[in-house]
């Protein structure tokens, strides 16, 4: 079976994200004064093949656990679709 | 004898050569270690220095950790020999978890490029051995991702342990309670964002760093980490 995996980072609370701050303070200039808590992320797509789905997530899950995000400063969401030939 | 340094290469790295060139002036024997390498060659002192290794893709240091010659530094590390991670090293070390805490993005979203002062926090590390805690040390920064952070376990670690080696006077980056430096439980292994080698000759502006490298040679050829 394949399956696409997308991975969205972000940053633990209470770690800094300067780069979510600094969005927040540029949208009110275009107008936008009712946005708050903004926060950047990253987005990681991947297809894997594993003989189901449980197989799957633990796999991209040790993925992310290993290398894609780092736990120190990063919690990580996984969504999986199952791809159909 | 004089010490042997081994300086660690990835792709992307910038800062052996400065490195090297340092490491000779103070008579050191400085030796290139390329990243797929198996092993340190026989180092008595190990420097990841700085620069951008595998690109920073991912995150600074994240491609690096995996690289064959950091099992070598691991190993190294772990049988108490002296490690350098300075600046990307610093960021490399944390991804290798020789380090605690990360590196994230300055707070002011600036790639920083200027000399700040840093005071010595302690002389128990093998960077600082010959320093003189206290003293304020007049050293370059060159970073965009630079903030130290770690879980207030751990802070409350590093300081109760003395582990803080390095803090800025003015925090230039957001770091967390002004940290500029740290050390490994063991204290064999050290980080810090500023680059000694680039204030080791009165030419370059300053000669600061000088004291930071000779305690690292001077602890390797004592061939056994401080404590």
């Amino acid at each position: 079976m394949r399956y696409e995996a997308r991975v969205e980072i972000t940053h633990l609370p209470g770690i800094a994200d300067p780069q979510g701050a600094t969005i927040e303070r540029a949208l009110p200039a275009l107008g936008y004064d009712n946005v708050t808590e903004v926060r950047v992320g990253k987005s990681i797509r991947l297809v894997v093949d594993a003989s189901d789905e449980a197989s799957a997530r633990a796999q991209v899950d040790e993925m992310c656990h290993r290398l894609l995000a780092n736990p120190v400063i990063e919690a990580y969401a996984i969504e999986l679709t199952e791809l159909v030939a | 004898m004089s010490a042997r340094v081994g300086i660690v290469v990835f792709p992307g790295t910038n800062c052996e050569l400065d490195v090297a060139s340092a490491v000779e002036r103070l008579g050191g024997v400085p030796e290139t270690l390329w990243h797929a390498d198996a092993d340190v060659r026989g180092a008595d002192a190990v420097v990841v220095p700085g620069g951008f290794a595998h690109g920073d893709y991912l995150r600074t240091g994240a491609i690096a950790r995996f690289s064959p010659v950091m099992d070598a530094v691991a190993r190294f590390a772990a049988a108490g020999g002296p490690v350098a991670g300075i600046c990307n090293g610093f960021q490399v070390l944390t991804e290798a978890e020789l380090l605690p805490g990360a590196l994230q993005k300055n707070a002011g979203l600036k790639f920083l490029c200027e000399t700040v002062e840093c005071r010595v926090e302690t002389n128990r590390s093998s960077l600082t051995a010959l320093a003189s805690p206290g003293s304020v040390l007049h050293l370059p920064i060159n970073h965009f991702e630079g903030a130290y952070v770690c879980d207030e376990a751990t802070l409350r670690r590093l300081r109760d342990d003395d582990r803080v080696v390095l803090r800025y006077v003015r925090n230039p980056n957001g770091s967390l309670d002004d940290i500029a430096g740290i050390s490994s439980k063991g204290r064999n292994v050290v980080g810090l964002m500023p680059h000694p080698e680039r204030a080791s000759d009165a030419l370059l502006g300053s000669t600061d760093g000088v004291v930071l490298l000779r305690s690292l040679l001077e602890t390797a050829s004592q061939g056994a980490a401080v404590d």
